[in-house]
């Protein structure tokens, strides 16, 4: 969880600006409105209404009564702590788990009464959906590509192309088990996308990758996004969900608490700030320098030599400050901007932390250590 | 007809992994290979007046405790497949429920084709000469490749039960190995106590090592007790007892495999 609350210097994220998208935080008035007048009318390509999933005879309600829809050729993020119950709501919509009520359809096909029409649209990745280790990445897409019934020259040429594709053509023939973290999610995605999926469901792809992986695959899934997939993401960083997708659920305790685009919801919680380090000599002639760029507000912390102050607009507060940082001959010793947490998220929307819960667990998700 | 295909190709899956990991292959070969020589040299004395010494008598039941171990090695298999996380990703795409589990028992029952022939060799190195003919040695190996096929659904169903690869094994472990000594596998049943005879006499391991006994053309010198009906009719209670069991597992897996995650 502390990757997002690391200083990310230089990041411009600006794909939301400009995006009508409402963000509501009563949870109940947003569940108690029906779908087909909740939004403008467009085509969904998921649509989950009411879910309901328990546990132990009613005592872990993993869903309660969640609500969700993803507009086809979308990216739907879906943000939420450990057990809020991301992979309960992925697992029901790609069939793997029957809701105890309410109902959701994929492609316009019902997940409940005919699972295996969806099967045949979508594509699932995650924590949990994987590849056979003891196999080579060859070996498991054309083996999954036959399980797809294609032809056994089809599947191996589309294995062919999804190798090429996500830059694992020299390692094709290798045990996955050899693989690296950040190759093997790469893989476990491809074989989601052999069928060219109506819908994709990916839980959680970065969980468990270190940074440089995370990056990785950020930019396999944006290369995904770009082709117009519809996708439904599940993860545990605002800062993934900014990254990649369009509107952001954050859900807690079963249900969405709120629902935006990623700058509406980060403006809900306070936005950016702008951190700066200097030597402890220039800090009595910064500071002015930082107020009069970001129109006061700073905050000086003499132990670490570092002055913080919101801003509103990040990267040109930042470069305008460098700019009279460089004139006044001050010299940062580091620069960034702090994007807020998930837990910031929380903190607002919910007035408690983003805890743990044991709901996730109940729900028969394997705990598992990184994949190596 | 893609219900068959599919399976196929789960099957190939497991040979594919053979091939990349050959040590299971080998020690799948070498622990009944080792059996058959230990037996064969530390017990050859029990076969006093046996034709052609305890040899004949004890391939027929090295080969029944093999087959019978294939039962931890389906559950574990599959219970392997379940920790990773590879059955949800079957169980996500658009093939039949029967695929995944009709596939790893097809696997596990090819590999016990190499198995079984490699320790049919090793067999007639230490002695062992079958005398039924072609046809019935053909028929016993069959039925022992039957037999652990059957048994290969119980291990399905443990391995489905359990999601835990270690510890369905060391179960099936703790069920399969009593059950192939208390049995006339490896000595008469004539020398336990009474009512093991009796259990001896009913036990499934019992009736198919007598009844390979009986195909490779040998007197089952090791269970005639009590003279019940399976000691009289090896054959017909073996094929009844497999049948059973195929009777009660393939559904019960197939169905617990389709709710497999609650």
């Amino acid at each position: 969880m502390s990757f997002f609350g690391h200083v990310f210097p230089y990041r411009v994220l600006n794909k939301h600006l400009g995006r009508e998208i409402f963000i509501e935080l009563s949870s109940k008035s947003y569940r108690s409105q029906e779908p087909s007048t909740r939004y403008y009318d467009c085509m969904k390509s998921v649509i989950a209404e009411n879910l309901v999933k328990t546990y132990r005879k009613g005592a872990v309600r993993a869903l309660d009564g969640l609500s969700l829809d993803v507009e086809e050729g979308t990216v739907l993020g879906v943000l939420g702590p450990n057990g809020a119950g991301k992979t309960t709501v992925v697992r029901i919509l790609a069939t793997l788990l029957k809701p105890d009520s309410g109902h959701a359809q994929v492609a316009g096909i019902d997940v409940v009464k005919d699972p295996k029409s969806v099967r045949q649209v979508i594509g699932l990745s995650g924590q949990y959906a994987a590849v056979d280790e003891t196999l080579t990445g060859w070996d498991n897409l054309v083996m999954f590509g036959r399980l797809y019934h294609l032809s056994g020259d089809q599947a191996r040429s589309r294995a062919k192309q999804l190798l090429e594709q996500f830059s694992l053509t020299e390692a094709a023939h290798r045990p996955i088990k050899t693989f690296s973290g950040g190759m093997r999610r790469r893989l476990d995605l491809a074989a989601s996308l052999i069928i060219h999926p109506k819908v994709l469901f990916l839980d959680e792809p970065t969980t468990g990758l270190d940074p440089r992986g995370r990056m990785e695959m950020w930019g396999v899934i944006e290369g995904l996004v770009k082709e117009g997939v519809t996708l439904l993401l599940t993860t545990q960083y605002l800062e993934e969900a900014d990254q990649l997708a369009d509107d952001i659920v954050v859900i807690d305790r079963g249900h969405v608490i709120a629902r935006g685009s990623s700058d509406q919801l980060k403006n809900q919680v306070g936005g950016e700030r702008l951190e700066i380090v200097v030597a402890e000599s220039d800090l009595v002639i910064a500071q002015p320098i930082i107020d009069r760029v970001t129109h006061g507000g700073s905050n000086v912390d003499r132990g670490l030599r570092k002055i913080s102050a919101p801003v509103s607009n990040g990267t040109q507060s930042l470069i305008e400050v460098i700019r009279e940082f460089d004139t006044a001959g001050i010299h940062a010793l580091d620069v960034g901007l702090k994007r807020p947490s998930l837990d910031d998220v929380f903190m607002s929307l919910t007035g408690h932390a983003a805890e743990e819960a044991v709901a996730e667990e109940a729900a028969g998700k394997k705990k598992k250590g990184d994949r190596k | 007809m893609n219900a068959i295909s599919d399976a196929l190709v789960i099957t190939k899956r497991q040979l594919q992994q053979l091939i990349r990991v050959p040590e299971v292959l080998i020690f799948n070969t070498i622990q009944p290979v080792m059996f058959v020589l230990l037996f064969r040299y530390v017990f050859g004395g029990l076969g006093a007046g046996i034709p052609g010494g305890y040899v004949q008598l004890l391939m027929p039941g090295i080969f029944v405790q093999t087959v019978t171990f294939t039962l931890a090695a389906t559950a574990q298999g599959l219970a392997q497949d379940m920790e990773k996380g590879l059955i949800d990703r079957f169980r996500s795409l658009p093939i039949a429920r029967s695929a995944l589990v009709m596939g790893r028992t097809l696997g596990d029952g090819l590999l016990n084709i190499v198995v079984l022939f490699v320790m049919g060799i090793a067999g007639y190195v230490v002695g062992w000469r079958p005398t039924s003919g072609p046809i019935h040695i053909f028929l016993g190996f069959l039925m022992l490749l039957f037999f652990g096929y059957a048994l290969s659904w119980v291990g399905i169903f443990a391995g489905l039960i359990s999601k835990d690869a270690r510890v369905v094994a060391n179960v099936s472990f703790l069920f399969t190995f009593p059950l192939t000594f208390l049995s006339n596998a490896f000595a008469s049943t004539t020398s336990m106590p009474k009512a093991l005879q009796y259990f001896a006499e009913w036990n499934p391991v019992s009736t198919m090592v007598a009844a390979a006994r009986q195909l490779f053309g040998f007197h089952n010198r090791f269970g005639v007790t009590a003279h019940s009906y399976p000691s009289e009719h090896p054959i017909v209670t073996s094929l009844f007892y497999m049948v059973l069991l195929m009777a009660i597992f393939m559904p019960l897996s197939v169905a617990k495999y389709k709710n497999s995650s609650k």
